[in-house]
């Protein structure tokens, strides 16, 4: 080094600048990330002709040579990539189901509303919390119920017409709204000092999540309707909610307790001397630390409970997966799988992303420096 | 001076009204008698110093006091009501009980403020702007006001520490119990929090502390405790405690804990 160490006089020794980094900028970055030794070179080297080799065709494929005019078979795709053309065709399939077409709006609409009051609640700077919980937790609820399944003048709209994304998304977001208080419950219960409430609670985490989720849903549209009374039926998507809902909630519960464990027993009994009984205790002091301590696992659990969804085809509902496998099987667009279930799985990524982004701003947004 | 509480001021007078009385009370974890035959009776305005080795059942004591233990012989009564299974009576006597803990606890997900308005609210049902006021009030007492918008994570050890006292000041309670404040403590931090607690003394608080801080314990005490085995060996005034202990367990303990 240039400078020679030079000595102080003690109590006066100035703040120094730390040592630099020898190279600087975008070079200075590539050499020591991408060729900091000969095995990082050799490695960096290969990733670049291993992407070399894949995105190009696949870029080629989904996008440059793609068809995306519209038509009516798989001879109007003339171009040799992805037949983007189908998915045109199926678009309103994919995304409603059988659902009317000239009903749709009310599709629309009910999602619109949806992701208004998600946006109202989730978005920090929105002002009215209170109000987008209120709406969404207790108005939409009936609001969704009436515009996806009819009543107040509009026509019935019976389930078994549900399909495509939107039968995805209600799925999810009902098995999501549900899962994590009943799975919360569930926690709470499972560490309950009350041995009849542990019991229960543990015995029915344990008895759902030794069962895979195609047997519960199977059980609940076949077996189900042999032990109600003749005459009693339910409809089947209900019965698929509350399968996936309640699966979910073991889970959840799961995870929620790790969560639990987690608070310092020192926090209980803060709370206690100061004579916070054990509900409030638990909705002030326990949960709002334990909850966020296990976000990242939570929204794990959304997305298995999302892309489970897509599971409800072996009791005969058909969602984003299985319209599209249904209209990969016509005879006109025969041997098109791969744009299909493409056009699924980006469906899929963007919302499981999304969810995923989310839980990652609000671990940011919560943290308040104690977990130094 | 001949006597500890001789110079004390006029409110730190002791009155003759019992607050806490421990009659006869035994304790077991499992197999271990932590607790044995513990008989001990808290007037209004005392302040108690408890001391003793590590594992003596000096902070077990303490804890059955507000129910964070329970005692499974004895008598426990707490100014008029008496300890028992029943959850109503077990509420309203913590409500009345202070409690400062060795490692503070402060809820780390709310704000200094949240922390010390949240009991006035949820417990006492104060209106949530009374509630602050208060807080605030508490908070300049314990001379950090600038901090109440932070969260605990961002304070020094000594500062939670006096956040600690002041959220219990805040529920306005006629006992407070202090289960080893200052022993979490880096050094220099020390002093903060025992001026606080000696400010506090002065108010005429009823304080029952778990401590080996014995120059806090010769300013405010008027009676020191010392256990060991999960029995009180001794009990005597501060002076004659230090100066003639009786027992030869509590000289050796002595030794140990001043010679440094």
């Amino acid at each position: 080094m240039a400078e020679p160490a030079r000595r102080h006089p003690p109590g006066s020794h100035p703040d120094l600048p730390p040592p630099s980094i020898v190279a600087v900028g975008a070079v200075g970055w590539v050499r020591r990330n991408l060729l900091s030794s000969p095995l990082n070179a050799a490695l960096t080297l290969g990733s670049i002709y291993l992407l070399y080799v894949a995105v190009p065709p696949l870029l080629n494929w989904a996008l440059f040579d793609a068809n995306w005019n519209a038509g009516t078979s798989r001879a109007d795709c003339l171009r040799d990539g992805a037949c983007w053309t189908m998915v045109r065709a199926r678009f309103g399939q994919f995304m409603y189901g059988f659902y009317p077409p000239d009903q749709r709006w009310r599709v629309d609409l009910g999602f619109l509303l949806l992701f208004a009051g998600a946006a109202a609640l989730l978005i920090e700077r929105v002002p009215g919390k209170i109000y987008a919980a209120l709406f969404l937790f207790v108005l939409y609820p009936v609001l969704a119920y009436v515009l996806f399944y009819g009543g107040f003048g509009l026509e019935a709209v019976e389930t078994r017409l549900w399909g495509g994304l939107t039968l995805t998304l209600v799925l999810g977001a009902v098995g999501i709204v549900a899962a994590l208080p009943i799975g919360i419950v569930l926690a709470l219960g499972r560490r309950s000092k009350l041995p009849a409430i542990r019991l229960l609670c543990t015995g029915f985490i344990e008895f759902v999540r030794a069962v895979p989720l195609i047997t519960v849903l199977f059980m609940a549209s076949v077996m189900l309707p042999l032990f109600l009374p003749e005459g009693v039926t339910f409809d089947k998507l209900l019965r698929a909610m509350i399968g996936i809902a309640l699966f979910g909630a073991a889970y959840m519960a799961e995870v929620v307790r790790g969560g639990l464990q987690a608070i310092p027993r020192g926090q209980m009994e803060a709370a206690m001397a100061l004579g916070l009984n054990y509900w409030k205790m638990t909705a002030l002091i326990v949960l709002p630390q334990a909850l966020r301590i296990v976000i990242p696992g939570i929204v794990n659990t959304f997305i298995g409970l999302y892309k489970d969804t897509t599971l409800v085809l072996i009791i005969g509902l058909f969602e984003l997966l299985g319209v599209v496998q249904a209209a990969t099987r016509d005879a006109a667009w025969a041997g098109l799988s791969r744009e299909g279930f493409f056009f699924a799985g980006l469906m899929f990524f963007v919302v499981c992303f999304g969810m995923s982004r989310y839980s990652q701003y609000l671990e940011r947004r919560l943290h308040t420096g104690h977990e130094r | 001076m001949p006597n500890g509480t001789a110079a004390q001021e006029p409110a730190m007078r002791v009155s003759e009204e019992v607050m806490i009385e421990m009659s006869a009370v035994h304790k077991w974890f499992g197999q271990f008698h932590v607790l044995k035959d513990i008989n001990l009776t808290v007037r209004t305005g005392e302040r108690i110093v408890i001391c003793g080795p590590s594992g003596s059942g000096k902070s077990t004591l303490i804890r059955c006091i507000n129910r964070l233990e329970e005692h499974q012989r004895g008598r426990i009564v707490v100014d008029g009501i008496e300890l028992t299974n029943d959850l109503k009576h077990i509420e309203q006597i913590r409500r009345e009980i202070g409690m400062v803990f060795q490692q503070f606890n402060l809820f780390p997900h709310l704000t200094v403020l949240e922390n010390l308005s949240l009991a006035p609210i949820w417990v006492r049902k104060m209106p949530r702007a009374a509630a602050e006021e208060l807080a605030m009030q508490y908070l300049e007492r314990v001379k950090i006001p600038e901090q109440a918008h932070k969260f605990p994570g961002q304070l020094s050890g000594g500062q939670q520490q006096r956040v600690a006292i002041a959220r219990s000041l805040c529920m306005n309670p006629k006992v407070m119990l202090f289960d080893e404040p200052t022993s979490a403590l880096d050094p220099e931090m020390i002093k903060e929090v025992l001026d606080v607690m000696i400010e506090l003394a002065r108010t005429g608080m009823t304080m029952l502390c778990v401590t080996h801080e014995m120059g806090f314990a010769r300013t405010v005490a008027n009676r020191v405790i010392f256990m060991d085995f999960g029995e009180i060996i001794e009990e005597n005034e501060p002076e004659a405690f230090f100066n003639n202990p009786r027992s030869e367990r509590t000289k050796l303990f002595l030794s140990q804990i001043l010679h440094h």
